[in-house]
């Protein structure tokens, strides 16, 4: 069996609310999934059903073919989980959690000591191993919570919005780490921000309002839904005649105003390149055109188009 | 079972590391040396007189006008302070969010549960042995009767579970460490006294008042009387109340 994670039709209602609908998916083994999505989309509803901390109401999700709800033992044994928040006791010195999480995992009492040593160093915490936990900065903190993750070594990582709260050079550091950690083992991340899953995730699972909205590697996914190409320009002549002129070539869905002054911003179908068509008609009317470029549509684009779609689609229904 | 031994040297560690357990065991330990002060010195007073009164003599007895009351007055400073120890078991886990955590790991919600009742318990146990020494002192002066002394103690650890088999309940139910104290304390307390309403009550209730009475179970234990129906009732209430909250915790299982 080559998928390691299998998410089939997951229901989950809280009370009359659907906090998951339908999702399924499928993970294999290595890869590195980015689970996208505003808050309250269920990511960690989904992530939560994952690590059996709560069950689905219908539908199932099997690990290594072992489903979450029949064996969660087994289960929780082969997943490693940073929940939401990192909430970690914070009374206990980091040497002392990283022990406790190492037994409550079954490492054997011979092994445990270096366990912790060796995640202490993966993770880089070896200056504040002494130290309490409610003292930790929130990187040290983030950090910790992705070395307990670690412990006993688990084919899976699920990790529930690993670098929020962080600031950008944490951010990295996190980020190198989770990439590093890649290779053999399979991750799932979850994070409402998108270039940081486009820069370490292979595959990206866009879900909003509890469903999957698109399923696709990064640069896929901008492509795909990159539905119209836009066309932004600059040109000094007439305003209005300009405008017509533009709208008037074959393939121009819209013509808006542009950034600055005297720019235009034209969106075209996808069919074919329109930028000499539309060159040679404004150098034909003698205007002047200053500037002349497609505009790539960023991936926060793309999910916000998504996102808002998907409600308006919900709204009218 | 899975789970029990981290779950417990965790407890353990984190009670012992809080202030709650040093400030409890401070107070614990100053009231109950009260109290077994002040029923020596007045075992003592009554003991002069006795020299000019051999009647007086014949009726003192030491189970009786010290150790009696002595464990009396420690249980009830017990039904105090066990809840505040109880409280975070659960509470505060839920509280901070680390229960995610602790039941996402592979431990099994038996483990979790015993392991905790187990530590507070121990902690409780620990507390107690800090009276030991007042039982010394009185066998520097008499002989005191060690078996009177056993069945109390014995009674103060069976009733002390049963007080923290109920705080650990309690603490599951709730998110808040001082509703979960006040559940406790409000509960062990109705519990404690339930069996003054035997006299209200007709006879057969009322006797069944007396039977759920946790007071009336540990009575017999401060006389030095080993009653099996009295162990059985403890044995029974931690079970009840250790399994109900093994419900409340699979009850995330099913409640939305």
């Amino acid at each position: 069996m080559s998928e390691l994670i299998e998410v089939n039709q997951l229901t989950k209602l809280y009370g009359p609310l659907p906090a998951l609908r339908d999702v399924s998916f499928r993970v294999e083994r290595g890869e590195i999934v980015g689970f996208l999505g505003p808050n309250g989309a269920g990511k960690t509803t989904t992530l939560r059903i994952l690590t059996c901390f709560i069950p689905p109401t219908s539908g199932f999700a099997r690990i290594a073919g072992l489903d979450c709800q029949e064996h969660p033992l087994e289960v929780r044994a082969k997943v490693g989980y940073l929940p939401e928040n990192v909430s970690l006791y914070p009374d206990m010195t980091v040497q002392r959690f990283l022990a406790f999480a190492a037994s409550a995992k079954g490492v054997a009492r011979s092994r445990r000591s270096q366990e912790v040593e060796r995640v202490v160093e993966r993770c880089s915490i070896k200056e504040v191993q002494s130290r309490i936990i409610g003292h930790l900065s929130k990187g040290y903190r983030q950090r910790l919570g992705i070395a307990q993750a670690l412990i006993n070594d688990p084919p899976i990582l699920i990790l529930d919005e690993p670098t929020i709260g962080l600031d950008p050079a944490q951010i990295v550091e996190i980020r190198t780490l989770i990439q590093e950690l890649a290779g053999e083992r399979t991750i799932i991340l979850s994070s409402h921000i998108l270039p940081e899953v486009s820069q370490i995730c292979q595959r990206i699972l866009v879900i909003n309002r509890g469903q999957i909205v698109a399923t696709d590697t990064p640069a896929n996914l901008t492509s795909q839904l990159r539905r119209t190409l836009q066309v932004s320009l600059q040109i000094e002549g007439p305003d209005a005649e300009i405008r017509e002129e533009l709208a008037a070539v074959e393939g121009v869905l819209r013509v808006q105003p542009g950034d600055g002054p005297a720019s235009y911003l034209v969106e075209t179908d996808r069919h074919g390149d329109l930028r000499p068509e539309l060159a040679r008609r404004v150098v034909g009317r003698g205007w002047q055109l200053r500037e002349l470029r497609t505009r790539e549509v960023s991936l926060e684009e793309i999910f916000m188009e998504l996102v808002t779609e998907e409600g308006a689609r919900e709204e009218m229904k | 079972m899975r789970g029990f031994c981290p779950v417990y040297g965790k407890e353990m560690y984190r009670i012992f590391a809080s202030p709650i357990f040093y400030v409890v065991a401070f107070i614990f330990l100053a009231l109950a040396g009260y109290f077994f002060y002040s029923a020596v010195a007045y075992y003592s007073l009554l003991s002069f007189q006795a020299g000019r009164n051999p009647f007086l003599g014949q009726q003192l007895n030491l189970g009786e006008m010290v150790l009696e009351p002595f464990f009396g007055s420690i249980g009830i400073v017990l039904l105090l302070m066990v809840p505040l120890i109880t409280m975070r078991l659960f509470a505060e886990e839920k509280k901070t969010g680390t229960v995610e955590l602790l039941l996402t790991y592979p431990i099994s919600d038996r483990g979790a549960v015993l392991g905790k009742f187990t530590a507070a318990l121990s902690v409780v146990a620990l507390i107690l042995t800090g009276t030991l020494p007042a039982m010394v002192v009185l066998s520097a002066f008499t002989t005191p009767p060690w078996a009177t002394i056993f069945s109390g103690y014995l009674g103060l650890v069976l009733m002390s579970s049963a007080f923290v088999s109920l705080g650990v309940l309690a603490s599951s139910l709730t998110q808040n460490q001082i509703v979960a104290a006040a559940i406790t304390f409000g509960a062990l307390l109705l519990l404690w006294i339930i069996g003054w309403a035997q006299t209200l009550a007709g006879q057969e209730v009322g006797s069944v008042f007396v039977y759920l009475s946790l007071l009336s179970h540990f009575e017999s234990f401060t006389k030095g009387v080993l009653d099996s129906r009295d162990i059985l009732y403890y044995g029974l209430f931690v079970t009840i109340f250790l399994f109900a909250t093994l419900r409340v915790l699979e009850s995330r299982h099913w409640r939305a």
